[in-house]
This record gives C-alpha cells, structure tokens and sequence, in this order.
C-alpha cells in the first residue's frame, strides 16, 4: 500500500514537468503583451519609456529559455516567483481566493452527493415508475442548465421574491466574508452559488448512480444474497450501493478537482474571487507567472484527487489490492 | 412602445430633478458607510503614478490628495481648476513659463507628519521624470515641464519648457497623487502595495482581489469633510452583477457609466430610488485605418469610408442602445476647443446630405479602383460600445458596396494586432483622463510621435499643425490653428474617422448626494463631498 502510494506520489513529478513545459510554451503562444494590456488598457495615453521598464521590471526581455529554466527552479524550490500583473508573489495570490473557491466545491460536493446518492439509488430500485421518471426529468434538467444560467435567474428570483414579498428587493452580499468572521453572510453569500453548482453535478452523479446501481442489482452475487434470504434493505445498503458506488466516486472525485478552480463562470456571476476568476484574469491579463502557477495548483489537486480515489476503492471493495 | 415612452419621460423626470435641485437645498447629514463597485478586476497596483485604470483611481483616489483639480463643485467644466493641496490658482510669471504654488499649512500625512512643499516637489518630479526603475505611466503628459522645484516648506515652483495652455489641465491630472517625499526616497516601489495619503479617508482594509475600504479622516485638511463615515469599494467586472447589486442595495452605484439598457432596467425597476446623471464622456472610439496596407494608402479610399458613414443619424439610434450620444471631431465636444457643428459639417464624414456623401463616396473608390472592396475590421471584445460602432460602421459600408467582416478579439491579442500592423482597418480608441484637449488631440499623431497612434503613417505637416497648436497661448488663435489640423487630419488627409463621443451614464441610489458627474470617469473620485441621504 505505501509502496504503491510513493510510487503514485513519484509519477506525479513527470506529469507536473510536463505540464509545467506545456503551459510555459503555450501561454507564449497567445499574441499579446501584458505590458501593454496594463498601460494601454485603458485607452490612456502613456510613455513608451514606460513600456519597456515594465518588459525589464517583469523579466520577459530575457531570452525564453532564460525563463524557462527560471521557471522550473522555482517549481523545484516551491517558489511560483510573483505576479508579473500586480507584483504579489503569486502563492498570496493564490491563498487570497482559495478558501471562497474551496468552501463553494465542498458545499456544492455535499448538495450533490445529499441529493445524488439517495435518489439515484432509488431510481434504480423503482425502475419505470413515476419515481423514476421523475428522477430522470430532474436529472436531464440539472445537466441541460449551464450553471451560470441557473445563477443569474436564481439571483434574480431571489431579488423579484423578496421585491414583492417585503417591498425592498434583497440579494446575496456580492463581498466574501470568511465564514470564521460571519457564518451567516458567509452562506448568504455562498449558499446560492452552491446549490446551482451542486444541482448539476448532483444531476451527473445521480446519472451514474442510477445505471450503475441497475448492473449491479442484475450481478450474481445480489441474486445469491436474495436467495440466502438477507432483507433488502442489507442487500442494497451493503452489497449493491458499495459497489455501485465506485463509479460514482471517480465522478465525485473528478467534478471535486474541477471545482476547484473551473468555476470561472459561476464566479463571474456571483462576484466570488475564486480561483476560477483569477485564472481568468491571469490568462487575459497574460499574466504567465500567475497562470503557470495555476495550472500547477489545478493539475496538482487533479492528481491528489486521483490518488484519494483510487485508495477509496481499496476501502469500498476489499478486492482491490494496490501491491 | 408605449413602456418606452414612460421609461424615458421617467428618465427625462429624474435627470431634470438631480440637475434641478442645488445641492445646497439639503441638508447635509454626516456619517453612514457608502459601498460602492468599481467595475473592473483590481487594479494591477495601488500607485496611480505607474497605473493607467480606472480601477486604481476608482480604489484610492479617497486616500490623496492632489495639487489641484477640477472643481468638484462643477467637474462638467472641463477647465474650471481649483487648488486641493495649493492655497489659490496662481498667475504665471515668466511669459507663462514659471507658476508658483503656494501650500496650505497643517495639511497632515496620514501618519500624523506634516505634508510640506518637498512633498509636492518630490512627488512631481517623479511623475515627470522618474528615478531608474520606475514607471510614470504618463509622463508624456508632462512634457511641457522643465524643472519642479521646492525652494521652502511651503512653495512649489514649476518652470516650463515653453508656455501652453495644456499646463493647467496636466496638472490636474486626476492620477498625480502626492505622495510622501520620505517614503520615495526609501522605497519608490513602496506605494504600489501600500496607502498612505493625506485624502478624506484613511486606509482601513484591502482584500486581494475584491474590496478596498477606507474610514473617515479626522484631521483631514477640509474643515467638514468628508460627510461620510467609511467607504468600500467592490470589484464587479460583470454589468449584470453591478445592476443587481444596485437593485438590491448591496452597493449604492459604481461610477465608470452603464449603458442605456442598464440604465432603463434599473429606472423601471427602482422608480425614484434610483437617480440618474448622465453627460458627454471624454472617450471616443476611432476608426483608424492601416496606411500601410492597400488600398489604404490611397487617401481617396479612406476618405470613402468617412463618406460613407452617417454620422448625424447614426449617433440618435445608437444612443438608444449604446453609451454614445454627441457627434463631435478631434477634441472633446464640451470644450470651448471644439468644433461646432457648422464647422463639423464641412469636414468629410459630417456633411449633412448622406446621399450626396455617399455618392461622392462610390465615386472616390470608383477612380481609386476599390469599388466592391473587402476588407477585415479589427475590434477589441468589448461590449459597450465596441461591437455596437463595429456593427453600424459594417452596416454603414454596405451601402457604399463594401464587404466588411469584423474580427473581433480579447485585449492582449488586439494589441498585438495594433502593434504589429496586423490588420486592415481597426476600431481605435481614446479615452483621457481630463479634458486636455491640446494633448488629447495627440492621439492624431504619426506613431513615430505618439506611440498609441496605430495609422502606420509619417506626416510631417501633421505634426507641424499639432506643435503650431500646442505652442500657441491666444485661446482664439489656438482654436483656429486646432481647426485647420482637425480638417487636415479628417479631411485632408482621412487619417482617421472620429466615432459619436461616448455618453457616460451614472445611475444611483437616490440616498446618494453630493456626487456630480464630469466628463470624465477618473474625475471627482475622492467622495469627500458624497453624503447619504438615509
């Protein structure tokens, strides 16, 4: 087990080498100058003097392979090196918008897994009923509305009802208050974003819960256990949705890393400093310090994410041996 | 139809009542925290001298204070200049080349030291010539200066390379915050990821990224200001989070200008808790196409493009969707510079008669062989009003027979496309700080001079007209001069088309007092005077 642990955790050097080039050399294939972005963006004028000082200040007058290798000897020492936007390091960066992103992916994980495990499974079991089809209609739903969609009628229907029900239209604070300073404007905040995120990633899970539930209850060993006269409850609960359930962890485990920082969307539309908006801002600021450094933290929390999955399965079927 | 009719007559109800009432009316009530968006990501540093966004003025301008600016009683006056720091507006000496400012006593830093003359002195001479490794974004600005000198703790003496009347307004520049001379000269990188000022508001908090507040400063210099007890300002990129915000009272307004959509949807919805100031803005975009690409660089197919574009009705329609409204030439239609419009309808692409506009448009590009041309129109992914002037110029060639396809792309990339001459004809823009219209107007420059002007082009009669221009004192005479370089820039030679000047509408919470708009959105930004009525 911990062999195959250090073994995981020692292929994830090439796979962040890889990406760490990949990300260097495409964000310097984006036509643009971040220098002029930052004076020019505007529309004022400045001093072409001014130019090539922020070329100098920024490093990105050295040759290529210069930065590289700078690059690189950051990775190895930890250190991203600073913003080439607003000359904070970039970890400061990166830890200011990461707890909003992070709460909002584990609330949204508990909405969808409250809602997707529960009625997925009892979809599968009520096949073709009224039950089930009701499942499957809010499902197909959850995975037809973008989530950004789902936010802005969400925030506007909160804003109409209240309008109307007390006469003073209300919405969420559009300002991140750490949950440990206020809790309640802290989920006032977040709560919606949550629920519309949660809604269609509850929708994708409840999918794979459903069909994989419907293999395993046809399994043989289901069949045994029915035939061994065990109560239903204990066949679905200990023997089909454990194994059900390994599918829908991956998934899980997937939509967790991506949360992380692709809510680039949801967060635009609920004003969240997410990491999500950073990357944004990074790559159209062609920021490369800032977005390097990104996609280290998000290819770094995939990874992680990978490894916690797979030493799940060992814990949801015994059979699974990582030697 | 008829929804319309209302929304507007509703609008026309609440421009007149915020216009109408004078300020003095009411009675000022002190205190209340104001919370306002500033509709851009944060600002890429804190220190406006290396910055150009709005979003760092929008963010600290409360926290400084300045030499002096436009009157904040009256900021739609593009030249009524009034002393902040300075005791009153001097006279020049020295056939308008020397002017000497005197400092108001007992000014105090936000540390409790005292501000002096060096502090002034200092801080312009770095916004005119910075040390080594600094950046002042515009120092071009401040060309016209020589020598900034603090001969006592209370006088600052500014000498010029030769008389203009650009001095004044570069002075104002809503971006020259004065900043300590101790703390430059320890640390001129110091005020990028720090505040200290001597403004209205002392700095309380920053969050990386979304919000920037500031409490009250008791001994700011301003006896009675500011009204307010604390401010915070939001970053909200997102339009349609900044009119739901304002809907529901998460923030009282943002000051850069929404357009009319926004503005109807939030009157309709808010009724009189909404006020509405609106006014020309000290933008325009331009279109301005690539000399060194064919059939370009023949003046008579860039004279057809002006020809062919209806500037007059154009502008009514556009102003219904789009937050631009004045048909206006070279320099900002509110100034006493600009031209009238009897003067604009003698230039080509203002004539009053679009027919005979056009046809003189088909007939240009007929003898030039560009008859049915084909082009590509360069625009940057802008909402308002970018793609809304791209559509209606495409549409306007059409009728000249011209195909035109827009390509439309994110900032970093159109300004490699600017920069590297990588397009045909593109939608340019500028948008200054004050209205300075003798330096303003530099945009109309060769690249070789004015590095953000993107034609591709060498004049030298051009730049001759622009010197004759700054260097002339007599207002009357300068005003002359700048018409002749207008019609040789616009007519003569086409070398660009001036696009109907942005309109800047600032819708608010009526609670929101004391604000008036000006031309421009880095103007009148340190809300000293802003008090709520709540």
């Amino acid at each position: 087990m911990y062999q195959y642990i250090i073994k995981r955790v020692l292929l994830t050097i090439p796979t962040l080498f890889g990406a760490a080039a990949l990300v260097f050399l495409l964000m310097r294939l984006i036509p643009g100058d971040i220098c002029l972005v930052r004076l020019g963006g505007g529309g004022a004028s400045f001093d072409p003097k001014a130019l090539i000082a922020c070329h100098a200040e920024i490093g990105v007058d050295r040759p290529m392979i210069v930065q590289f290798l700078d690059f690189i000897w950051g990775i190895c020492r930890f250190d991203f090196g600073t913003s080439m936007w607003s000359g904070k390091p970039v970890s400061t960066e990166i830890l200011a918008r990461l707890p909003i992103s992070l709460e909002i992916a584990l609330l949204a994980t508990s909405v969808a897994v409250s809602i997707a495990i529960p009625l997925g499974a009892i979809s599968a079991l009520k096949q073709n009923t009224w039950i089930d089809v009701f499942v499957r209609i809010f499902a197909i739903g959850g995975i037809a509305t973008p989530s950004f969609w789902l936010g802005i009628v969400s925030v506007l229907l909160v804003l109409d009802i209240t309008g109307w029900a007390t006469g003073t239209p209300w919405m969420p604070p559009i300002d991140y208050v750490p949950i440990w300073k206020d809790p309640i404007r802290n989920l006032e905040m977040a709560i919606l974003p949550a629920i519309t995120v949660g809604y269609r990633y509850a929708a994708v899970s409840m999918r794979m819960t459903r069909s994989a539930m419907l293999e395993v209850m046809r399994e043989d060993y289901i069949r045994t256990a029915r035939a061994k006269g065990l109560i239903n409850k204990i066949i679905i609960n200990r023997h089909a949705l454990k194994n059900a359930l390994l599918p829908v962890v991956t998934l899980i485990g997937i939509e967790f890393a991506f949360l992380i920082g692709g809510l680039v969307v949801t967060e635009q539309v609920f004003n969240l400093n997410g990491v999500g908006r950073l990357f944004v801002q990074a790559v159209q600021n062609q920021d490369y310090t800032l977005t390097q450094a990104l996609v280290m933290l998000t290819v770094a929390i995939f990874v992680f994410t990978n490894l916690v999955v797979d030493l799940l399965y060992g814990w949801l079927d015994p059979r699974i041996r990582f030697a | 139809m008829k929804g319309i009719t209302m929304i507007r007559s509703g609008l026309f109800a609440l421009a007149l009542a915020a216009f109408a009432l004078p300020a003095t009316a009411e009675t000022v009530k002190d205190g209340g925290q104001f919370t306002f968006m500033i509709p851009a990501d944060a600002p890429p540093s804190l220190d406006a001298h290396r910055e150009t966004t709005y979003a760092t003025v929008h963010a600290t301008a409360p926290f400084y204070s300045v030499l002096i600016r436009i009157n904040p009683d009256n900021p739609a006056s593009p030249d009524d200049f009034v002393c902040d720091l300075c005791t009153e507006m001097p006279k020049p000496t020295d056939a308008g080349k020397t002017w000497t400012f005197k400092i108001r006593d007992g000014v105090k830093w936000h540390d409790g030291s005292v501000l002096t003359a060096f502090d002034v002195a200092k801080s312009w001479q770095e916004l005119v010539r910075p040390s080594p490794g600094v950046l002042s974004a515009r120092a071009p600005y401040f060309v016209m200066i020589d020598t900034v000198e603090a001969p006592d703790a209370s006088t600052v003496v500014f000498k010029l390379k030769f008389a203009t009347s650009a001095f004044l307004p570069a002075l104002g520049d809503p971006f020259a915050y004065i900043y300590k001379k101790e703390i430059l000269e320890k640390d001129p990188h110091w005020y990028e990821r720090n505040v200290m000022g001597s403004g209205p508001f002392k700095f309380k908090d920053y969050q990386i990224g979304q919000s920037i507040s500031g409490e009250r400063n008791p001994d700011y210099f301003r006896k009675g200001l500011p009204h307010l007890d604390g401010f915070t300002g939001i970053f909200a990129p997102k339009q349609a989070v900044e009119i739901e915000a304002i809907r529901g009272d998460r923030a009282a307004m943002e000051f850069r200008g929404l357009p009319p959509s926004a503005r109807d949807q939030l009157v309709k919805e808010l009724g009189d808790k909404i006020t509405v100031q609106t006014g020309d803005w000290n933008c325009v975009n331009i279109i301005t196409a690539n000399h060194q690409k064919k059939p370009f660089d023949d003046v008579r197919v860039r004279r057809a493009l002006a020809l062919a574009i209806d500037q007059w009705h154009g502008a009514v329609g556009l102003s219904r969707i789009a937050n631009i409204r004045t048909v206006g030439g070279i320099v900002f239609p509110g100034s006493p510079m600009a031209a009238t419009k009897d003067e604009l309808q003698k230039i080509v692409g203002y004539w009053p008669d679009i027919e005979k506009s056009r046809a003189e448009a088909k007939r240009l590009l007929k003898e030039a062989g560009a008859e049915g041309l084909s082009f590509e129109l360069m625009n940057r992914n802008v909402e308002q009003p970018y793609k809304y002037i791209a559509a209606w110029v495409i549409d306007e060639w059409s009728k000249v027979g011209l195909k035109v396809t827009q390509k439309v792309l994110p900032t970093g990339p159109f300004f490699d496309g600017l920069r590297n001459n990588a397009f045909d004809v593109t939608v340019d823009f500028n948008c200054q700080g004050l209205v300075n219209p003798a330096m303003d107007v530099g945009k109309q420059l060769p690249h070789s001079v004015y590095s953000e002007n993107y034609g591709n082009y060498e004049d030298q009669k051009d730049i001759d007209l622009y010197q004759a221009m700054l260097h002339e004192t007599d207002p009357v005479k300068q005003r002359a001069v700048m018409r002749e370089y207008e019609t040789y820039v616009l007519d003569t030679q086409a070398h660009a088309i001036m696009m109907p000047w942005w309109e800047r509408i600032v819708p608010m919470r009526s609670y929101v007092k004391g604000w008036k708009i000006s031309p421009s959105h880095y103007v009148n930004q340190d809300l000293a005077t802003i008090w709520l009525d709540k």
